[in-house]
């Protein structure tokens, strides 16, 4: 399957959803999904606002929030200074205020500047106050490699926010996911670490506008298979859509699942398919050690001992620093990576 | 060059101090305090009893706590002896539509805003991270105590922030106007997070006043450690007009802070005030001074003292024995209600621990809530 050569989109994503145009799908990039799931929460919310560094004349350096700020106003899509603390501090007190901001980190390398604020402050706030006050402050963070980009612009950094009590963490694979679940996440009352897998951010998806949103925290089957189970979030769902591509020729029927939710994980779906295929590969891009694949690993060999015929197999990124752009394709995992796990764990 | 033994950073060239009481309690006039004066001519004789009656309430209450820290009765105490005056000031400087974001020191402000501060109590004895609703009107908008270093000043520029998109900056409405007072010490102006304050306040001309209580210590390091300039010079780079003050006058706190929480609500932006005070008692009652204190200037300091001060001014105005015996008295009352209500205190619930993480329904914890409940509740079954 390969997203970028479906039809193109009927019209721009400027055409908010909604109004009389009821049942429409288009064809859409994610960043296209995100931006019109931005927009729309804008509209229906005055209190929301976006906040980020460039997102207001530029769109940001993806072009996510192009057209919003003109649409919306500069108190609304405000372009920050360049301090990553002071966007989520900021946001924290807004928040305080009854704002509901939505952060962008520029690249996930560049979100440790806020961490503090994010792992301190925003996760701690509403424990800390007795639940007096909520704290309904998203943080978008465009995630991942594949894009050939320089240090600090293709890393994973999922496992810190998921360990991290208080915030949830999701990540959509599709612009269809892309843009219900950003409203989602900000019509949430808790933070929402929203992880944004820029490989899929430019191959277009069918985005059905008047069609209803999956809860935010379900994990989703989106192929069915009874040999093996292989799991992913973001960009690796694709992946793992291409080795059961493979599989498949090979005669190995694979049930693949989209994650959606790293925090909290939706592990009803997981375990129903693992007592079906007694196999597990959990795939990812980020490095495996402590990871949030470890922690599926971890649970399902908890919760479905008995159903497993083989051990629960990690395909992460190696633990090492990301590499140089050159060296990308050799770190990421890929369909054969992901493959050599399946052939593992049917040797069972 | 020899390492100075000054506390101070390198003074500047002539630091204009704004003071109204000297050490000795009287009234002076002098150039930097001019435009500040007629905030003081508001002030009637029932406001100055309240000052004062705040500054020693609280000093007994701070007493209180450090006694009942010693006797076991909460893990740690953090004294605010010696800062009374820099803070009751500003606090009453403040309106009822203020915000106030505090560091953790700020007893006296939260006692002059309303809140019950048994609740300092309750957080510092681990039965609360924070203890009083800043939702809560009367709670006077203070909002909770932060104990990651400078983190809250960023906090305080977002509320502003949102205070100007509701409108309530600029209108000329004194009922409406309103504004954020942000505590913090000298060894925060170090964390990058107040530069950002900073920073993200002035690009935005938000509503702030940042309150610098310079009490000369971080911990055990001295205030030349942090700066190599006079601490009030250090917003000016970010183009936020700045002012130094005596902090142990609580005129001096008073006026300059009303000047600037006007200037800050009629939408001239942020502003910074360095107040120059002293920490007389030990950081927490985990600290050793005597370790690094130097009795001379912590003597020179004492006897700047700013409620001893503040009665010689009230006593050469006309107050008598029997208003301070009334203050003593009701201080004690007030220290004996605490302690009285300290020692019943009882541990929360095991189950709150999960109860607030989230604001909305989250399986983890309601399954390790249970959990924990059952476990619990399996050995009173073994006992029975």
């Amino acid at each position: 399957m390969s997203p970028t050569e479906s039809t193109p989109a009927v019209s721009s994503a400027t055409a908010a959803p909604g109004g009389a145009a009821a049942a429409r799908v288009e064809e859409l990039p994610m960043v296209k999904a995100l931006n019109a799931g931005l927009r729309q929460a804008l509209a229906d919310d005055p209190k929301v606002l976006l906040m980020g560094e460039d997102i207001g004349p530029l769109g940001g350096v993806f072009r996510v929030t192009e057209g919003l700020q003109a649409e919306f106003g500069r108190d609304r899509v405000v372009d920050t200074p360049l301090a990553e603390s002071g966007i989520i501090g900021t946001a924290i007190g807004l928040a305080l205020r009854g704002y509901r901001p939505v952060c962008e980190i520029q690249f996930d390398g560049f979100i440790y500047p806020g961490f503090d604020q994010i792992t301190s402050q925003l996760a701690k706030l509403t424990n800390r106050g007795g639940g007096a006050f909520s704290m309904p402050v998203v943080i978008r963070v465009p995630y991942g490699g594949h894009i050939g980009a320089v240090e600090h612009h293709q890393e994973s950094p999922e496992a810190y926010f998921a360990h991290t009590p208080g915030l949830r963490v999701v990540s959509p694979s599709t612009p269809n996911d892309a843009y219900w679940m950003i409203q989602e996440a900000i019509a949430s009352n808790d933070p929402v670490m929203f992880f944004e897998p820029k490989s899929r951010y430019w191959p277009k998806g069918p985005v059905d506008f008047a069609g209803t949103a999956a809860p935010l925290h379900a994990s989703r089957v989106v192929r069915t298979g009874t040999d093996v189970t292989v799991l992913a979030h973001g960009a690796m769902v694709a992946v793992l859509m291409q080795a059961a591509e493979i599989a498949a020729g090979e005669g190995v029927s694979v049930e693949v699942i989209d994650l959606r939710s790293l925090s909290p994980v939706d592990y009803g779906p997981i375990l129903e398919s693992v007592t079906k295929t007694g196999r597990l590969v959990v795939a990812q891009e980020a490095s495996g050690f402590v990871s949030v694949g470890s922690e599926i690993a971890a649970t399902v060999a908890e919760r479905a001992f008995y159903s497993l015929t083989a051990p629960v197999l990690r395909v992460s990124g190696f633990d090492t620093p990301f590499p140089p752009a050159k060296l990308e394709t050799k770190f990421l995992p890929d369909a054969d990576r992901v493959m050599e796990a399946i052939d593992r764990v049917m040797a069972y | 060059m020899a390492p100075s033994t000054s506390l101070d950073p390198m003074p500047a060239e002539s630091t204009p101090t704004v003071q109204f009481l000297t050490p000795e309690g009287e009234l002076v006039t002098s150039a930097p305090a001019e435009e500040y004066a007629p905030y003081l001519e508001r002030l009637t004789d029932d406001d100055l009893r309240a000052f004062y009656r705040h500054m020693a309430v609280v000093r007994r209450f701070d007493l209180e706590g450090a006694n009942l820290q010693r006797q076991g009765e909460m893990a740690l105490w953090v004294p605010s002896h010696g800062q009374e005056a820099a803070q009751v000031g500003s606090a009453f400087a403040a309106r009822t539509q203020d915000h106030i974001f505090p560091s953790y020191r700020e007893h006296a402000v939260g006692l002059v805003r309303g809140i019950d501060v048994l609740s300092i109590v309750e957080l510092l004895r681990g039965n609360t991270h924070g203890g009083w609703d800043p939702t809560d009107p009367t709670n006077g908008n203070f909002h909770g105590y932060c104990l990651v270093i400078g983190s809250h000043s960023l906090h305080a520029t977002g509320y502003a922030m949102g205070m100007q998109r509701d409108g309530v900056v600029g209108t000329g409405d004194p009922e409406v106007d309103a504004a954020v007072l942000c505590y913090f010490g000298d060894g925060a102006t170090s964390q990058g997070d107040v530069s950002e304050a900073f920073v993200f306040s002035a690009s935005s001309q938000t509503p702030n006043v940042f309150f610098l209580q310079n009490n000369h210590w971080a911990i055990s390091v001295p205030v030349r450690v942090q700066s190599r300039t006079p601490l009030y010079l250090r917003s000016r780079g970010f183009g936020i007009p700045s002012v130094q003050i005596d902090g142990n006058d609580v005129l001096a706190s008073y006026a300059v802070t009303a000047k600037h929480l006007d200037d800050a609500r009629s939408g001239k932006g942020p502003q910074f005030i360095e107040a120059l005070t002293y920490r007389v008692g030990a950081h927490t009652s985990s600290d050793d001074p005597t370790k690094y204190r130097d009795e001379d200037v912590h003597n020179l300091w004492v006897s700047r003292d700013p409620i001893t001060r503040f009665e010689k001014y009230l006593r050469a105005k006309g107050e008598g024995d029997a208003y301070f015996d009334e203050v003593r008295v009701e201080a004690d009352d007030f220290a004996a209600d605490i302690r009285r209500r300290t020692l019943v205190l009882e541990a929360p619930p095991i189950g709150t621990m999960f109860d607030h993480v989230y604001s909305e329904p989250h399986p983890v914890l309601a399954e390790q809530k249970l959990w924990l409940e059952r476990y619990e509740a399996s050995f009173e079954e073994e006992q029975a």
